[in-house]
């Protein structure tokens, strides 16, 4: 199964880093990597799946350079990724603010705020790259906020003691992907890149060895198509939607990274799940998604809870109004418990503490499943226009959800899943363990270890599209360029497009009962009991039974109306939750085995006496990367052990 | 306070883009006003899959939080519904009453024609972007960031440009079914900004020349694309457009 065996030494995983100081490595790799001429890069195809912002800088990136691109998105168009959703900012270590930044502390920081659990190597380099991301977004005209002066603004974001996140109102990540759009739009207009909007990857194609293609749906059809390449990127973001309600977009899937993993790429630590302490709160049954309220908040509102468990339930009840409550009555918390860093502690910490207090009965909302994010002090620390000016669009959106005007009444928050840190495991180059297939942005696994630090998500996907993979792959192509572009009449594509007709013809007879929102409905309630914010071992093992009857039900009493070779939205979806099954099951296996509490993996057995989370160095310093053994058979653990050679581990500490 | 209501939809179903389509009318019962538009037309097609067995109604939508713009919909003859400055995906049902009939209708533009009931083919949007929605310049190729002082004014206005998601709602409010504003915005956030200037002529009639190709209608100063758009992208861009035509043409 193993594609790569220069990937193993003694049984252990290693990522192919280059030798030599942190701060070195990258440029001793540009040095002597091995480069593609310009004549032969116009012969070399490359297939990217995804148009968020790791696909599409990658894809217009590659493009300038001269490889031909075929570029797939699921949407209309390449704009509508959900990179597009993100709020807050982008972090790089400019140090415009003077404030002692450097592209060292925003390594440590990220290094620290992944809990010991990403690789040295990587993080450094996305720490160096992130400075010519923000050259980059500004070149291209984004517009991001500027000071009086005409320079450029910060602000500071969690698990930071410096202000160096850029942003553009709370709309970033739109302005940010809209840049790598206009410079995707630029190169189709100059033929260097084929969009395919409305397609859908459903497999791998894998030719000795080699990633050389794909079997995709054309959703407005339903037509099942192939396309070959010289290689296969995936960027194709995370599997948050796994538990139905998230913030992600409802068509984010983890389709793309399952079918590589079952064409043997491996996956890293599935159960790294990020749960984004600011989201409005569940309203309903018939909730839909989750809506993220930007972490950028935080820099102003201040979270509390009542101290008083009887004002908690009064407020439940309807009969106590927040504003009622005096000050001295208030539970800030977080500046209570991390007086250092405050309501600016990062993701992981942020929404553990609002459980804890949730739990112990101090919630709010008629649910008690809440906590206020107060800008009461704001508005009078700096006037109502100030605080308008920086957040009025998010203001707004709150409003217009729940009907409550945050300028005079505390926001109400909850967590929810919003990013998945786990993803395809690839080695320093961006290569995943399939030779020939690239994943990049969320959709791989390397550089957030065990938690995300806010606007870290929008810098790894530039970096990775516009600054990493246009070389790494080079060194991989170079060695490609005599090959002849490969026909799809070949037996490995008819097998392929063969094993996806079949898939959906099983899902089509079924005529079960049920829908397929139903069954995910079920899939999210049992990831959010037993695989959500406090995992246990009983818990999980529970979780792993009730997936896999819960995927038994999906194969026998699943229902798809229409026809398959048309524009069938039940038929998408189903082909989705198929896999969201095996993907959160395969998430509950790896947080059983991973025994210990670490970023956004909270398993309740192992705490300090204060509820913070406890690692286990000793036993669990390591990357879990999961081979698949075939349907019915366990998947097998490799571990690429995390040697910190440059800096020390040490327990996370956000209080002094 | 939100209560449940009782409404009546009225929806155009269309099985193809040669297909010939109808409203059909569907009853709804105990929708929380809580509830998001969108929301409301899952729990139809719930009811139309599991109950009745049916297809369910296909729409577009993916963000569900106002900035992919993917949703779109006329409702009640406007397009993203009767509120102001909201996308559909965040219109909530506290804005119908109990009793209501609710006309869904797809966007009415002859440059995106239907696929499937109310999904409609926005990729016009997408080829106007590709005639000349850029600046011109390679990866790599970026000074540091602030070695060009860009006013906080015109860094502001371009955002406010920029701000547009593409849903197209401006054109299918348009009753001559123009894209002005769409172009207008993201030539205005360009030639705002030093780094787009250069280009800026050419780019006003590229993306011009683009529009009119592909079947779009001209503009006639009416207002309805700003009154309708989501994200309240101002006529003047449509101003700017035309100077930087106007002077784009002189130059020929």
């Amino acid at each position: 199964m193993i594609q790569r065996e220069e990937l193993l030494k003694n049984g252990k995983v290693v990522a192919a880093i280059p030798e030599g100081p942190l701060a070195e490595k990258w440029t001793n790799y540009k040095a002597h990597q091995k480069l593609v001429n310009p004549a032969n890069k116009r012969k070399l195809d490359v297939i990217i799946v995804g148009t968020g912002l790791a696909g599409a800088s990658a894809a217009a990136s590659l493009g300038e350079m001269g490889f031909h691109v075929l570029n797939f998105c699921i949407q209309d168009s390449p704009r509508r990724a959900h990179s597009i959703a993100a709020q807050g900012g982008i972090n790089a270590a400019k140090n415009y603010q003077n404030d002692g930044d450097s592209v060292y502390r925003l390594f440590y920081d990220t290094i620290k705020g992944g809990d010991y659990r990403a690789r040295e190597a990587n993080v450094y380099r996305l720490a160096e790259v992130s400075n010519s991301i923000i050259d980059q977004c500004v070149a291209q005209g984004v517009p991001f906020a500027r000071d009086y002066g005409g320079l450029l603004d910060n602000r500071s974001f969690g698990g930071a003691q410096v202000s160096r996140t850029f942003y553009a109102k709370g709309q970033t990540g739109q302005q940010l992907l809209l840049g790598a759009y206009s410079a995707l739009s630029r190169q189709v207009q100059k033929g260097t890149v084929t969009l395919y909007t409305r397609y859908e990857m459903l497999d791998l194609v894998i030719i000795d060895g080699r990633a050389r293609g794909i079997i995709a749906r054309n959703l407005v059809t339903g037509k099942i198509e192939r396309f070959a390449a010289h290689a296969v990127v995936i960027g194709t973001g995370g599997y948050g939607n796994t538990f139905f309600l998230s913030t992600n977009a409802m068509a984010s899937n983890g389709s793309a990274a399952w079918q590589v993993y079952k064409k043997g790429a491996w996956f890293s630590n599935p159960c790294y799940a990020q749960i984004h302490p600011t989201c409005i709160p569940k309203h309903g049954e018939f909730q839909s998604k989750l809506t993220l309220m930007s972490e950028s908040l935080r820099n102003d509102g201040r979270i509390w809870v009542p101290k008083k468990k009887e004002d908690a339930e009064a407020i439940r009840a309807g009969k106590l109004k927040p504003t009622q409550i005096p000050d001295e009555d208030r539970d800030f918390y977080l500046e209570r418990r991390y007086p250092a860093f405050g309501n600016l502690v990062p993701r992981d910490v942020a929404s553990r503490a609002a459980k804890e207090r949730c739990d112990a009965g101090f919630g709010v909302n008629e649910t008690g499943l809440a906590v206020y994010l107060d800008f009461k002090y704001a508005i009078e620390r700096l006037g109502k226009d100030v605080v308008a000016a920086r957040y009025g669009n998010l203001f707004q959106m709150y409003e217009k959800i729940v009907d409550d005007n945050p300028y005079e009444t505390p926001m109400m928050i909850f967590p929810a899943i919003h990013y998945t840190m786990g993803g395809i495991w690839v080695d320093y180059e961006l290569q995943t363990s399939i030779r020939g297939l690239f994943a990049i942005g969320e959709a791989n696994f390397s550089d957030h270890g065990a938690n995300r630090l806010g606007a870290s998500a929008l810098m790894q996907g530039l970096a990775d599209g516009y600054f990493v993979l246009p070389y790494t792959i080079q060194n991989y192509l170079a060695d490609q360029i005599q090959v002849p572009r490969f026909s799809t009449d070949r037996p490995e594509f008819e097998e392929a497009e063969k094993a996806i007709q079949d898939k959906i013809d099983r899902l089509m007879k079924i005529q079960g009962k049920r829908s397929v929102d139903s069954i995910h409905r079920e899939l999210g309630n049992i990831m959010w009991e037993y695989v959500g914010m406090g995992r246990t071992k009983e818990g999980l093992e529970k979780g792993i039974a009730l997936i896999a009857d819960l995927k038994k039900v999906f194969w026998s009493d699943l229902f798809i109306p229409g026809k398959k070779a048309d524009f069938n939205v039940e038929l998408e979806k189903a082909l989705r939750l198929a896999d969201f099954l095996e993907i959160g099951d395969l998430m509950a296996r790896d947080a059983l085995m991973r025994e210990e509490s670490c970023g956004g993996h909270f398993r309740e057995e192992y705490q300090t006496e204060e509820g913070e989370a406890l690692r286990q160095d000793d036993k669990f310093s390591f990357a879990s990367c999961w081979e698949y053994q075939g349907e019915d058979a366990e998947p097998k653990m490799l571990k690429e052990p995390l040697e910190y050679e440059f800096i020390k581990r040490q327990t996370r500490n956000y209080k002094a | 306070m939100d209560k449940n209501i009782n409404i009546t939809v009225k929806v155009w179903r269309q099985a193809g883009p040669k297909a010939k389509g109808a409203f059909e009318t569907y009853k709804l019962q105990n929708i929380s006003q809580g509830s998001s538009f969108l929301e409301m037309l899952d729990v139809l097609n719930e009811q139309l899959v599991n109950k009745e067995r049916k297809e369910p109604i296909a729409f577009d939508h993916d963000c569900r939080e106002g900035i992919c713009g993917m949703c779109s919909l006329y409702i009640n003859g406007h397009p993203h519904g009767p509120d102001t400055a909201v996308t559909t995906c965040q219109l909530h049902m506290r804005r119908f009453n109990d009793g209501d009939t609710i006309t869904i209708e797809p966007w009415r533009s002859h440059a995106f024609p239907v696929i499937k009931d109310l999904v409609v083919d926005r990729r016009a949007y997408d080829k106007i972007m590709q005639a000349g929605g850029y600046i011109s310049v390679n990866t790599g190729c970026g000074v540091d960031a602030n070695a060009i002082p860009i006013s906080k004014v015109a860094a502001d206005e371009a955002m406010d440009a920029a701000s547009c998601i593409g849903c197209g709602a401006c054109a299918a409010a348009c009753k001559n079914g123009s894209a002005m504003l769409f172009v207008s915005a993201k030539v205005s956030q360009l030639a705002l900004l030093p780094q787009g200037k250069v280009e800026a002529a050419r780019r006003a009639k590229a993306m011009l020349g683009k529009m009119d190709e592909l079947g779009f209608g001209n503009c006639t100063n009416t207002g309805a694309c700003a009154a309708e758009c989501p994200k309240s992208v101002s006529l003047s861009n449509i101003a700017r457009l035309n100077r930087e035509f106007i002077c784009a043409k002189l130059g020929d």
